[in-house]
């Protein structure tokens, strides 16, 4: 039986063998990420819950299990309303543009060290740029929407991207200091010795930047003035119904686990066992890391009241790219003096 | 190059921060706030109306819903206007139950604000931490009137009944097992007192959570240091009342300064502000909360000590107990009288106002001798409020709008009527 799957195989030609195990691989990657977001939504309902004195969804299925099922084939049966007078190509290509970069971004995404779907050089480089596309989707959906809520939604999204762009790529830029190399794996490679060795040490202040303008980045509370629930009812999304909804929603959980997975890989070393003497190098470190950042999303939302819009943006040009700069000057003198058990 | 225009923003009624069915239109050069014009009138009902049809007893249950988040007190201020006219004397035990209810619906109130003026700012945590503690009181509106929210507890002559010797306990079901119905009546064992005893007691702890919440974090201090300020002279001339008047640095309590039943003999301080700003407000409210919380201490501790009746023995006024009704013929007369056609009250006008979570709230009574009133106005704090909204958020932003509605403590039932 094998041999009969084995040789159908090889029979096929060379192009549609690459293409089906190129798919095999997108698919490996997506499916799981799909099915952590549905529980990651979950997950938040049922933190929060807890964090607030209630116990969030328990009716469907054992312990509101399948609630994430129940919501998906909600949004997938509703009707997808285009307001009129919207613009209602854009109005349909906007979810998907949010939705795309932000599912690209994992292709360069390295599980341990040789678990990648596509080990690029500039695979740093690559994440910024895809994580940065998915801004024009909110912008091209509260234009489209034509409604003054998701405009505001769109200006204020816009505004606020420019400043912690710039914000995260100066911390980014840390690490590839620290790390000699834009490639994922080589980062973490150069982290490894154990925990002291992690890049968090001697880079905290841009640790705290990256994490800072990464939950500004993905829209999430505090910073989440481009949905402002209690002001601009949904922002961007108002409009929004049905699976154009969900696409967003899916992109912006997607991104938060990106950023998730970014911070553990850049500062606290990915796969790499904090105590590489007793336990080894796992691909569970990663995961466990991951969804620590993962709960300090849901944490900050349950905590911290909403920053308003300007105040953002004095946040954001006052105070984070100022500590980025600094400390990239003292991050320098420590790599030309080759300090520590991190750049000799 | 075009022309650029202000535009104007259709802020509710839907809207998650109208707290129910505020409307505003607001112009707006971006997000800065030219002009704000509320528009009211969609929750309007007619209470002052429907008072003229209604014998005077059956509209306390009106005054209920007139601002539904602090409903003991707005009956105060009816059936004070009541008995002024009537110049009917109360018993004193009803005097400290009123006070102390009054107390408790203050904290009700002030933790619905700081529930949903949290909220509004983003901090949603705050909200279902308010809830918690609402259920409880919630809790005592029920065991002394039979409901949750619209008691109509407060008569002419006192309140309808005493304070329940038993509370009502949590029953095991389905959805709460033997184990979390235990827990849940632990401190329901002993009468309504003890259970509020219990109440207080918890209660200034609860306000340091939401301290430790809000107080000194950064985020909620930008988000309302020095948004909406009002000067002490412009709250004057606005007819701002309350937590809104003390914010702005005027100690005006009428607790304090027209004493009414038995608050001169309560020991508790007036917080007032400095700036006039949200935060002040803030501060206001939040020590109002433990203010009230001293005042029920001292009512229960002297419910505890006095029984006696809570209803006037005067029953062409307040209702005869049933076993009068029932064994006296006399009483049997009184109650059909009252319960047919009412009182009736003699000819006079009369205003009086009581120290209402929001601030001033005032009954002016007309009667002409009939058992219902020839008109009754209300005036309502929120309605004042309201009014300032365009002076408090020209030249903020839409965020800030948000945090004022929220300062501003509104509730439409009162303001609409």
């Amino acid at each position: 039986m094998t041999d009969i799957v084995t040789n159908l195989w090889l029979s096929l030609p060379d192009g549609i063998q690459f293409t089906s195990y190129t798919l095999l691989k997108v698919f490996i990657i997506l499916v799981p990420l799909f099915i952590v977001v549905a529980y990651y939504t979950l997950a938040e309902r049922k933190v929060i819950g807890y964090m607030q004195n209630r116990i969030g969804p328990n009716r469907v299925g054992p312990k509101g299990l399948f609630q994430p099922f129940a919501d998906m084939f909600k949004l997938m049966f509703k009707e997808i309303i285009i307001p009129t007078k919207s613009n209602r190509y854009l109005f349909i290509v906007a979810p998907i543009l949010t939705f795309a970069p932000s599912m690209a971004a994992w292709a360069v995404m390295p599980f341990t060290d040789t678990l990648v779907f596509a080990d690029i050089n500039a695979g740093l480089l690559y994440i910024l740029a895809m994580t940065s596309l998915g801004v024009y989707g909110v912008i091209i959906a509260g234009w489209a929407s034509n409604s003054k809520y998701a405009l505001l939604g769109a200006m204020r999204s816009a505004a606020q991207i420019v400043a912690y762009e710039i914000a995260m790529g100066f911390s980014l830029v840390g690490v590839l200091m620290a790390a000699g190399s834009l490639n994922l794996g080589d980062i973490v490679n150069s982290q490894a010795g154990g925990i002291y060795h992690w890049f968090i040490l001697p880079l905290f202040p841009l640790f705290m930047v990256y994490l800072i303008s990464g939950v500004a980045e993905t829209n999430r509370a505090p910073f989440d003035v481009a949905e402002g629930e209690s002001e601009i009812v949904a922002g961007f999304h108002v409009e929004y119904s049905g699976m154009t909804f969900a696409v967003f929603f899916l992109a912006e959980y997607a991104n938060m686990i990106l950023i998730a997975m970014l911070a553990s890989l850049m500062f606290f070393g990915g796969w790499l066992s904090p105590l590489p003497s007793l336990m080894g190098d796992n691909i569970v470190w990663l995961f466990l890391k991951t969804g620590f950042f993962m709960l300090l999303f849901l944490w900050f939302r349950a905590t911290f009241p909403r920053y308003r819009y300007d105040q953002i943006m004095r946040l954001g040009w006052k105070v984070l790219i100022p500590v980025t700069i600094v400390w990239l000057v003292v991050e320098g003198f420590l790599v030309y003096f080759k300090v520590g058990p991190w750049f000799n | 190059m075009p022309e650029i225009k202000n535009y104007t923003l259709n802020f509710g009624p839907q809207h998650p921060a109208a707290h129910g069915v505020l409307r505003l239109v607001l112009e707006m050069d971006g997000e800065v706030i030219e002009r704000a014009d509320p528009h009211i009138g969609l929750l309007h009902r007619g209470t002052e109306k429907l008072a003229e049809t209604k014998p005077f007893n059956q509209n306390i249950g009106y005054m209920d819903r007139l601002d539904y988040v602090s409903m003991m007190c707005n009956e105060h201020g009816y059936v004070l206007a009541i008995e002024k006219l009537l110049e009917l004397e109360i018993p004193e035990r009803a005097k400290y139950i009123r006070v102390m209810f009054d107390e408790i619906t203050r904290i009700l109130n002030h933790l619905m604000w700081i529930g949903t003026h949290a909220l509004d700012v983003g901090a949603m945590t705050m909200f279902l931490y308010a809830f918690r503690e609402r259920e409880d009181l919630m809790d005592l509106y029920e065991a002394v009137s039979g409901t949750r929210m619209h008691a109509t507890y407060y008569r002419p002559g006192g309140v309808a009944r005493d304070l329940p010797d038993a509370m009502p306990q949590y029953q095991e079901s389905r959805w709460r097992s033997k184990k979390e119905a235990a827990r849940l009546n632990e401190n329901r064992q002993g009468s309504l007192l003890d259970f509020t005893e219990d109440f207080t007691n918890r209660f200034p702890g609860y306000i340091d959570e939401y301290e430790t919440l809000l107080t000194d974090n950064r985020i909620w201090k930008q988000r309302t240091v020095g948004i909406g300020v009002v000067t002490q002279e412009r709250a004057f001339q606005l007819g701002f009342t309350g937590p809104m008047l003390r914010g702005s640095g005027v100690e005006w309590d009428l607790r304090k300064k027209q004493p009414y039943e038995v608050y001169d003999r309560m020991d508790f301080d007036i917080p007032v502000g400095t700036n006039g700003d949200c935060y002040d407000r803030y501060l206001v409210r939040i020590e109002e909360m433990r203010q009230s919380n001293r005042i029920v201490k001292q009512c229960i501790s002297w419910l505890k000590d006095n029984p006696g009746i809570v209803l006037s023995e005067n029953h062409k006024v307040a209702a005869p107990r049933r076993e009068m009704a029932k064994a006296d013929m006399e009483g049997l007369i009184h109650h059909f009288k009252l319960f047919t056609e009412g009182y009736t009250v003699p000819e006079g006008e009369v205003y009086t106002a009581i120290e209402h979570p929001k601030g001033e709230f005032g009954v002016f009574l007309i009667s002409d001798g009939a058992n219902k009133p020839y008109r009754l106005k209300v005036r309502a704090p929120g309605f004042a409020h309201l009014s300032s909204m365009n002076e408090m958020a020209t030249g903020h932003m839409l965020s800030d709008v948000v945090a004022i509605i929220g300062t501003q403590d509104i509730v439409f039932g009162e303001i609409d009527r």
